[in-house]
């Protein structure tokens, strides 16, 4: 698991120019600073993660559950609250502020996200079918998935066949983008390359927890 | 306004002229060779200009030695160090990518006389 992880808002792709004047494709994520509301350890919740918040929520917004969470943990309410599960929670501590100066640049991070929802799609979309001819008297069957499985041997289809069905809208992680840029002042982190998600969404940012030389 | 304009604010040049398809330009380009550094100018026409933002890219068309040559550069990128305005042309499209079957006289492009 990772030492450290933030949480941030996609903004959207665009491109920067690098050192050596090559063109770099980013995906702009914004990194307000984020609040620990609650510190969770093996010993009391049986893990290790860190309950963060960000932004700022009305008062009037929040039911009294939150707003006796936020309370105890002495802690503005921000507009969400945010799991970020950790290796070791030692050196946080409740109330901390976490901003993006955690990452530095050149650094590798997962980035994971709800993905752009597809509706209900095709096996050629969904699962990158071949489908079928689209001449030789083929007959509204271009985009079918052929074969199924066998006849009276099973007598059935088996669990796990790839068909068709909804596609997209599920946690996606990317592993291993590299960290272009980070800086806390205008609360902005480049990462290089495509994040899941639209624009607009939750992405949680932590340290690359696999590959490379830790 | 996009999204990403903080980001892209940075890296926009300021110091390139106003240019359009079917003008003619000098592209001065930096080109790196081992550790030395020296200036290629690229010379042709505009034939086409597209994206908006950091993302802005031209192409620029010559014939060179009978043979037609294009380049596409990013609008703002850091190799180019100058582009200078050699012509104005006068066309009636955005995209010029019928000069790719024209040669000679045919692939001459009308200078545009009147002030903008």
């Amino acid at each position: 698991m990772a030492t450290k992880a933030i949480v941030g808002e996609k903004v959207g792709m665009t491109q920067i120019f690098d050192e050596e004047n090559r063109v770099v494709p980013v995906t702009v994520v914004k990194v307000a600073p984020v609040r620990v509301v609650q510190v969770k350890t093996p010993e009391r919740e049986g893990y290790s993660a860190l309950q963060v918040t960000y932004g700022v929520r009305r008062a009037g917004a929040l039911t009294k559950p939150e707003a006796g969470h936020f309370t105890r943990a002495g802690v503005d309410p921000g507009s969400r609250l945010v799991e970020l599960r950790v290796d070791d929670t030692t050196g946080y501590s409740v109330g901390q502020e976490i901003d993006a100066t955690v990452l530095t640049k050149g650094e590798k991070v997962d980035v994971t996200a709800i993905s752009k929802g597809k509706g209900f799609a095709g096996g050629m979309k969904r699962h990158n079918f071949k489908g079928q001819g689209g001449a030789h008297g083929n007959h509204k069957k271009h985009r079918a998935p052929g074969s199924i499985g066998a006849c009276a041997t099973p007598a059935r289809v088996f669990k796990g066949t790839r068909m068709a069905g909804h596609m997209g809208h599920e946690r996606v992680t990317t592993l291993n983008l590299e960290v272009v840029e980070a800086d806390a002042e205008r609360q902005i982190v480049l990462v290089k390359g495509a994040v899941p998600g639209p624009r607009g969404s939750l992405v949680v940012l932590r340290e690359a927890v696999k590959g490379g030389v830790r | 306004m996009n999204p990403t304009d903080l980001v892209d604010h940075a890296y926009l040049r300021d110091d390139i002229p106003p240019f359009r398809p079917g003008d003619t330009l000098k592209v001065h380009v930096r080109v790196v060779e081992g550790t030395r550094e020296r200036i290629q100018v690229f010379q042709g026409a505009v034939i086409r200009r597209q994206g908006s933002g950091a993302r802005e890219t031209f192409s620029v068309r010559k014939v060179s030695f009978g043979v037609g040559v294009e380049r596409t550069f990013p609008v703002h990128s850091p190799i180019i160090s100058k582009i200078e305005m050699v012509t104005e042309g006068d066309v009636r499209r955005a995209k010029l990518y019928y000069l790719r079957d024209r040669v000679g006289k045919a692939a001459k492009i009308k200078e545009r006389r009147a002030a903008r």
